[in-house]
């Protein structure tokens, strides 16, 4: 990998506009290779599933907490307004569409920002400036193939199972609100809940979440592969992960919702 | 101001050449490091390069590594141009190179023997369980450090991490070693101990060797040949007395701040 290749003296417009589209430049150039090289052999099965197991195990507990929480305080937030029009049955179908739909794909993926996009960008920026990559690199081993795809891949994978399951941790709590306060049962819940979601709904939050661990791993591993200048660098090649994978997840949810749903939703 | 050993320099005309460099340039914005570097190294031979600390050493070896390509200037390492092979072309020469870093770079997330199983398990295709821990063991023992094979690289001392380094370059039994200060930061005993080691691979395997360093106990006792390396050119080699032997003071101060023997 040339060292200097993000060394640029002049500018076009302005310094950081100029940055941002070289920045974008790069990062599409990234995206391509990480193409290229994810269908070609050898296979890092084994380095896969150890990264797998990495970003379940570090989320975990706290997709777990959170998106119970969630459930239950969006529940009991909801309550007085439907109160108003003497709906409170309609809860578990509201809670239910809000959850699967929008709830859990963005709260999974904020917290495996925060959580595993940082890691990421720490550890691969850590290998970065200690030259750890650069000694992958001379002993004839892709550094790209062996640390950037199998993140990738790991992260894409796992999102979308760590949402199906914060969704469903979430209406268990939301159960759980309900059935306290209106004694609701649970087959009749689930009715509810299930009443408005389809194959359509599912397969959306998949995709979406798909999406969204594709995000966080590729941005994690091109902050920490470009890190420079020692140590805080690698502090900044973190902190910028999570801020521009939290940005982009929100653009692309919006984008998503307001111009693809509709094509196939009604 | 070049001193020519013409004898050594005949004698090592007869031999293959397997790094050669002509007119190598390297800048970094406006910090021009390497300003016209001509090298030649030749089968079995071990070269010193001495200089200051920001003389662009480590640059050097990390064009004639490919990673970092040069401004201008031809490199050839085993008569392949480094810098217009194909990326299967590349893998292929660099399992011929061993590359030790001046900061070790073992891989933290790995313990000692994973990182030297490391390039083995991915490179060399069917081999056994059995002949990747005899290679493991054959050089822990050559480095000796037999005891830490389980331990992780942030566990060991800096001195430890070097050696480890070394063993995990010498583990593929490249052709050329480019060595990036392998003493420094260690006891002179344990120095001396490198140093034997660095002879002894260069004479049980006939490999090839540039070897960079601040320590001219390492130069005297390792270097066929040296090389100062001023300004971003060589401005002298020879053997080591010849290589001092000199009114330059850019080259006599290296010499007479260093406390040797
Ligand atoms: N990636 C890089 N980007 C910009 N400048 C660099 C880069 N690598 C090296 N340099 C510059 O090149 C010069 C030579 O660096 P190099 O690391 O080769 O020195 P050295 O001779 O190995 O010194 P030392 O003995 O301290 O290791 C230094 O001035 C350094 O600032
Ligand atoms: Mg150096």
């Amino acid at each position: 990998m040339d060292q200097t290749s993000n060394q640029r003296a002049k500018y076009f417009i302005s310094k950081p506009i100029d940055q941002f589209f070289i920045g974008v430049y790069d990062i599409s150039k990234f995206v391509v290779q990480f193409f290229r090289e994810v269908f070609a052999p050898p296979y890092e099965y084994q380095e896969v599933v150890k990264q797998c197991y990495h970003v379940g195990y570090k989320s975990l507990s706290l997709i777990t907490l959170t998106a119970f929480i969630t459930g239950i305080v969006f529940t009991d937030h909801s309550r007085p307004a439907l109160a108003d029009f003497g709906a409170t049955s309609w809860l578990p179908s509201l809670t239910g569409i809000a959850i699967v739909k929008a709830l859990a794909p963005l709260i999974t993926s904020l917290i495996c920002a925060g959580k595993v996009g940082s890691q990421i960008g720490a550890e691969l920026g850590s290998m970065k400036v200690t030259e750890q990559i650069d000694a992958m690199e001379v002993s004839a081993i892709n550094p790209f193939k062996f640390l950037v795809v199998t993140r990738v891949l790991a992260t894409t994978f796992m999102v979308p199972l760590l949402t199906l399951y914060s969704a469903f941790i979430g209406l268990t709590g939301s159960f759980l609100d309900v059935h306290g306060k209106d004694q609701t049962s649970l087959t009749a819940f689930i009715h509810d809940a299930f009443f408005k979601i389809g194959y359509a709904e599912i397969l959306s939050t998949l995709i979406r979440s798909i999406m969204f661990g594709f995000t966080i791993g590729i941005v994690g591993c091109y902050k920490g592969f470009t890190t420079s200048q020692g140590t805080e660098g690698v502090g900044r090649a973190a902190n910028s992960s999570v801020v521009i994978i939290m940005f982009l997840v929100f653009i692309e949810e919006m984008v998503v919702v307001k111009f693809f749903n509709p094509l196939y939703m009604q | 101001m070049i001193v020519m050993d013409n004898d050594k320099h005949t004698h090592n005309n007869n031999r293959e050449v397997v790094i050669s460099i002509k007119g190598l340039y390297k800048s970094f914005e406006d910090n021009d490091v390497l300003q016209g570097i001509d090298f030649e190294l030749h089968k079995g031979e071990n070269v010193v390069v001495l200089g200051r600390s920001g003389s662009g050493k480590s640059v050097l070896i990390k064009i004639i590594s490919g990673l970092m390509k040069p401004d201008k200037g031809v490199v050839k390492v085993l008569g392949k141009e480094v810098h217009r092979l194909t990326k299967k072309e590349l893998i292929d020469l660099r399992l011929k190179i061993g590359f030790l870093f001046q900061h070790s770079a073992l891989y933290d997330s790995m313990t000692v023997k994973e990182n030297l199983e490391f390039p083995l398990k991915r490179n060399v295709k069917d081999i056994s369980q059995e002949q990747i821990d005899k290679a493991v063991k054959e050089v822990l023992e050559a480095v000796g450090l037999a005891d830490t094979a389980d331990q992780m690289p942030t566990e060991l001392s800096g001195g430890q991490q070097k050696r480890i380094g070394i063993a995990r370059t010498i583990i593929m039994k490249p052709e050329i070693i480019l060595y990036d200060e392998p003493t420094s930061g260690l006891d002179p005993l344990t120095s001396y101990e490198i140093n034997d080691l660095i002879n002894e691979v260069q004479h049980k395997s006939k490999a090839s060797s540039i070897i960079i360093t601040h320590d001219l106990t390492c130069a005297k006792k390792t270097g066929d040949r040296i090389l100062m390396l001023i300004d971003g050119k060589f401005v002298r080699q020879g053997n080591f007395e010849e290589v001092f032997d000199t009114k330059d003071e850019r080259v006599k101060g290296f010499y007479d701040y260093n406390f040797i023997e």
